[in-house]
């Protein structure tokens, strides 16, 4: 043809690029193509621009950019000749996606080639409408796709049938223009036509409702027929596959049946004599057949209720489930995760086989059926399954240990029965999966911990003898170390020793062993190598004769090239050598985790997992001596009143502890379930952010010290909060603060006294509540209202509104003014008083609202406060 | 719905991709990439069917070739594997016991074929003859119209000869 053509053949260039030996020559080879082919283009080579088109396909299919070629598709379309046209359109689908502009402009000849005279071209046309069409383009051509659902050929009718499909799928406002050309499709004989056409209605029923009532209306019956008649029809060979007939049309045709069945008891009704047919009669020794029963299981499980058909189905799934072919037993999974819904007692008798399969090798089978047997799970099973799954983690492939661990702490933490037995499953998977353990679920683990007091030495031996064997499990080691230190006295004096434990021999120094060993481990981070070195501090006042030993450890880590660690390693130094009066205070035990609001906060982080807490806040009875209560006080005041830049103002038992409470953490005890669900437990775990800790307060020792005796006087929480804005980040100017504090003796207190608190605060307005109580009747607080106006307007007919739950009574005593000066300049006081009938169960609350004037305009601001104070 | 169709080689060569929904040509490396990952790993006798972010690839081997497709997590499982028989089926026939080679020399074809069987990732024809004949129809319309153009300019290379 052209002798001046440079280009070689396609089979030429794929020859030469199959070739190449590495990659570098087959980009070469590439490029020099790719070079060829772009003159071409910008010659504007008419004869070759075909071969072009092929070779950038394949170009294109080997992952290099060929973008420059898009519009020579859009040359080759617009071309009069038949190949030329199936070249392009070829392309087009190839190398453009519905997302390019450039699609645009084959709107026109997509329009012109829809309404060919020769139907191979229409063919072309509407199988690249069906394949790349953008909503616009679908808009646009829409109608000449309607007219072709009618066309004679019924090979263009079937393409137009899936091309209506993508324009409904693309703009759903189309779906009612075609609704009777798909019904008068439902009719057709010829099985291309019949598949494409009750795939149509299916999708046409998915998108409108309007689409679904007219073909249930219309076409159930009929369809029931279609579907009898394929079921019964005599072997033809064109549609044969396995000895069925047409399996493709089987499974449409009992698609839409479900759909129409769904909700619908008329149309469930009549369809339930074919499925039922369909589901004894097939075939189920090939793929076709189990297909086919595969789809007629899932329609009988979605439509209207049928006792003996549901049995009918779940006898498949069981025969499924039994098969020797992985493809089956992974459908029969499959399936019966969607019967659960409907049927979970039956789904419940093959648990045996289900869990089988978790231990299957094969991947996907093994994930399918934990996703099942994790519904399966319930308050009566819960023992064996998870004994079950228990077990098999020690054996499973590496891969599949995340998914596992993680479902198996959800089932443990969800269905335990009792304290005990969660704790030794616990401990079992952290021994086996420790590292696959996920953050929340040793936090939650702690806070259970603590709340079991009669557990408390049984977990801390137990988790002795584990860290022996399995001590390359950070979490477990983790635990270790936590448990360790709070009841390293347990372990040692083997306190609350139950019937089912053997007796163990530790001595102190072996307690100490273990921490020591936690702590020099290579694989240890940062956050155990700081629970360890607190758990030090805690050792060296439980075991005074390895006081020498663990101070030596400290100061090992006072070279520390992490920060975190060099303070707490210095803070903790100072502590043990020169302050051995309070050491033993200070290291008192944790106080009981709050396990409702752990539990309340983790509701949502982890769905599922959790109930939601029933009780908001409930502080357990224990056998730690500190009550909540004054924790959450002194915590108060940490946070509440302290202007120092540091938020949380870092009261000193917070940093002996590692603590770093955000202003979040007061809350915890208003059961409120915000968002800061882990900071509570993760800053009692000491892992808090460590700068809290430079700016270490001094006098908050002290009312912690006061706290075991009596409540937190005011004149604390106002010394505590100018100091702790002073002390500077430096260890010495806080010792000696300390010292000169420590001596100081507790006070005495008339009555519980609480700090108060900003109720309500706006750019314009801030409300503080201040409390009072009489000791003899402590349902009742008073509450004095400070309002502080902070703008430069003054406020007018200034009125003050609350609201409270039924289970408080309150009292509104009338304002000192309903003038509010500006910028501060005075203030109006209000007191209430409330009476909390549930006192001691649960905490105030309160709606405010408050309106006023500016300059004669009407303002309104409304509130909620949920941070009073505990026990009011 | 289909979602995209794959013929990866067991080295992992891409020999056919038709995409149904959009997916940009950064996913499309990555979900190849992905894939061939996941489907060549596996050992053989496991069932067919890998999860994929969200949805599922069925895959089959017929020879050094993994036929891949990729479908909606509700679509049927068993059917998927079957339209995938369909298609080899078909293009055996086309091609005569189809090899790698055939499909690499004339992947246009095999995409011609593939778009008789699907569009818009739904099932099209289930009679294997009649997307025999439509292929074989519209390649005869190419050998006429190729016949007539050179036909054309033999008798214009006569002419001015």
């Amino acid at each position: 043809m052209n002798p001046f053509s440079s280009g070689t053949r396609l089979r030429d260039m794929i020859r030469a690029i199959r070739a190449c030996k590495t990659a570098a020559e087959e980009r070469a080879v590439v490029r020099k193509e790719c070079a060829a082919i772009r003159a071409a283009i910008n010659e504007n080579d008419n004869d070759y621009r075909h071969r072009n088109l092929a070779k950038l396909m394949f170009i294109h299919m080997l992952g290099y950019p060929t973008h420059f070629g898009q519009m020579e598709c859009l040359k080759l379309i617009a071309s009069p000749g038949f190949p030329e046209k199936r070249i392009g359109y070829l392309g087009l689908m190839l190398l453009l996606d519905e997302r390019q502009e450039v699609l645009m402009l084959v709107t026109n000849s997509l329009k012109q080639d829809l309404n060919h005279t020769n139907q191979y071209i229409v063919g072309l046309a509407l199988c690249a409408l069906g394949n790349i069409c953008s909503a616009e383009m679908a808009r646009d051509l829409a109608p000449e796709v309607e007219r072709l659902l009618q066309f004679r050929d019924p090979n263009i009718r079937k393409k137009a049938a899936l091309c209506s499909i993508r324009i409904i799928k693309k703009v759903p406002d189309l779906a009612e223009n075609f609704i009777n050309p798909a019904t008068s499709l439902l009719r057709e004989k010829h099985h291309g036509v019949l598949i494409t056409g009750v795939q149509l209605c299916t999708d046409l029923c998915k998108i409108s409702t309007e689409a679904l009532e007219h073909i249930r209306k219309k076409c159930t019956d009929g369809l029931v027929r279609t579907l009898k008649d394929l079921a019964n029809s005599p072997y033809s060979p064109e549609y044969d596959i396995a000895g069925i007939t047409d399996p493709f049309l089987h499974i449409r045709l009992l698609k839409l049946l479900r759909v129409l069945g769904e909700g619908d008891a008329d149309a469930s009704d009549s369809m339930n004599d074919i499925l039922a047919q369909v589901a004894t009669k097939t075939e189920s020794n090939k793929v076709a057949g189990n297909a086919i029963l595969y789809e007629c299981v899932q329609t009988i499980m979605s439509i209207e209720d049928n006792g003996g058909l549901r049995v009918l189905a779940i006898n498949i799934l069981g025969r499924f489930l039994s098969n020797r072919d992985n493809n089956i037993r992974y459908v029969a999974l499959n399936m019966l995760m969607r019967a659960v819904t409907a049927d979970a007692q039956a789904v419940q008798r093959h648990r045996a086989t289900i869990l089988e399969c978790v231990k299957d090798s094969d991947a996907s089978i093994r994930k399918r059926a934990l996703e099942l047997v994790y519904v399966l799970v319930n308050d009566t099973n819960v023992k064996p399954l998870a004994k079950e799954l228990i077990d098999y983690l020690e054996v499973s492939d590496q891969d599949f240990r995340a998914d596992l661990t993680a479902k198996i702490c959800s089932i443990v933490a969800k269905f335990s029965p009792e304290k005990i037995w969660y704790i030794d499953q616990m401990l079992k998977v952290l021994s086996e999966a420790g590292n696959f353990v996920k953050d929340e679920v040793w936090y939650a683990l702690i806070v259970v911990i603590t709340n079991a007091s009669e557990l408390h030495g049984y977990t801390v031996r137990a988790l002795y003898r584990a860290f022996q064997t399995s001590a390359e499990q950070e979490t477990l080691v983790r635990i270790t170390v936590w448990c360790v230190g709070e009841y390293g006295d347990m372990l040692v004096h083997n306190v609350g020793m139950l019937d089912i434990e053997d007796p163990i021999t530790v001595t102190e120094s072996d307690a100490v062993d273990i921490v020591e060993i936690a702590i020099n481990r290579h694989a240890s981070d940062l956050t155990t190598k700081a629970m360890a070195l607190a758990a030090l501090l805690k050792l060296s006042s439980r075991f005074p004769s390895c006081s020498e030993r663990i101070r030596e450890i400290i100061v090992e880590f006072k070279g520390s090239f992490v920060l975190e660690l060099q303070q707490r390693a210095i803070e903790f130094n100072a502590i043990i050598a020169k302050h051995q009066n309070i050491r033993s205070t200070l290291v008192e035990r944790m106080p009981v985790l709050d396990e409702a609001t752990f539990i309340g906060r983790r509701a949502g982080s982890l769905p599922g997992a959790a109930s939601t807490p029933t009780v908001p806040s409930v502080s357990l009875p224990n056998g730690v001596a500190k009550p909540v209560a004054p924790l959450v006080d002194l915590l108060d005041l940490g946070s509440d009143d302290a202007p120092a830049p540091s938020s949380s103002g870092g009261d000193f038992l917070q940093d002996l502890l590692g603590v770093d409470l955000s202003p979040a953490s007061q809350q915890s005890g208003a059961g409120q379930a915000s968002k800061s669900g882990n900071d509570v437990l993760l800053d009692l775990l000491s892992i808090g952010s460590p700068s809290a800790q430079t700016s270490s307060s001094t006098v908050d020792i002290l009312s912690s010290n006061s706290s075991n005796k009596a409540q937190v006087s005011p004149l604390d929480d106002l010394s505590s909060v100018s100091l702790s804005s002073k002390s500077t980040s430096n260890a010495a100017p806080m010792m000696d603060l300390l010292d000169g504090f420590a001596p100081s003796p507790p006070r005495e207190n008339n009555g519980p006294v609480y700090p108060s608190i900003t109720a309500f605060e706006s750019n314009s307005l801030r409300l503080t509540f201040d409390f009072s109580k009489q000791p003899e009747n402590p349902q009742t607080t008073v509450i004095q209202a400070t309002f502080t106006n902070l703008t430069s307007n003054t406020y007018t007919d200034f009125v003050f509104q609350a609201a409270v739950p039924k289970f408080l009574q309150l009292h509104l005593d009338p304002a000192s003014s309903n003038t509010l000066p500006a910028d501060g300049n005075g203030s109006i006081t209000q007191s209430l008083k409330i009476t909390n009938s549930q006192h001691g169960k649960k905490s105030l609350v309160m709606r405010t609202r408050i309106a006023y004037k500016i300059n004669g305009k009407d303002t309104l601001e409304e509130g909620q406060v949920n941070n009073f104070p505990r026990d009011l | 719905m289909i979602q995209f169709v794959l013929l990866i080689s067991r080295q992992g060569k891409v020999r056919l991709t038709k995409w149904y929904s959009p997916y940009s040509q950064k996913e499309r490396n990555k979900a190849i990439r992905e894939i061939s990952g996941l489907v060549l790993t596996r050992a053989p006798k496991l069932c067919n069917f890998v999860e994929w972010r969200g949805h599922k690839v069925v895959y089959k081997r017929y020879a050094s070739l993994y036929f891949c497709m990729c479908m909606d997590e509700e679509d049927n499982e068993l059917e998927v594997l079957e339209v995938i028989h369909h298609f080899v089926e078909i293009l055996d026939r086309y091609f005569g016991s189809v090899c790698e080679l055939d499909l690499i020399f004339n992947f246009h074809k095999a995409y011609y074929i593939l778009d008789e069987l699907l569009i818009a990732g739904e099932l099209q024809e289930s009679s294997k003859k009649t997307i025999a004949r439509l292929i074989a129809a519209q390649d005869s319309l190419v050998e006429t119209a190729k016949e007539e153009a050179s036909s054309l300019s033999n008798i214009i290379s006569q002419a001015t000869k």
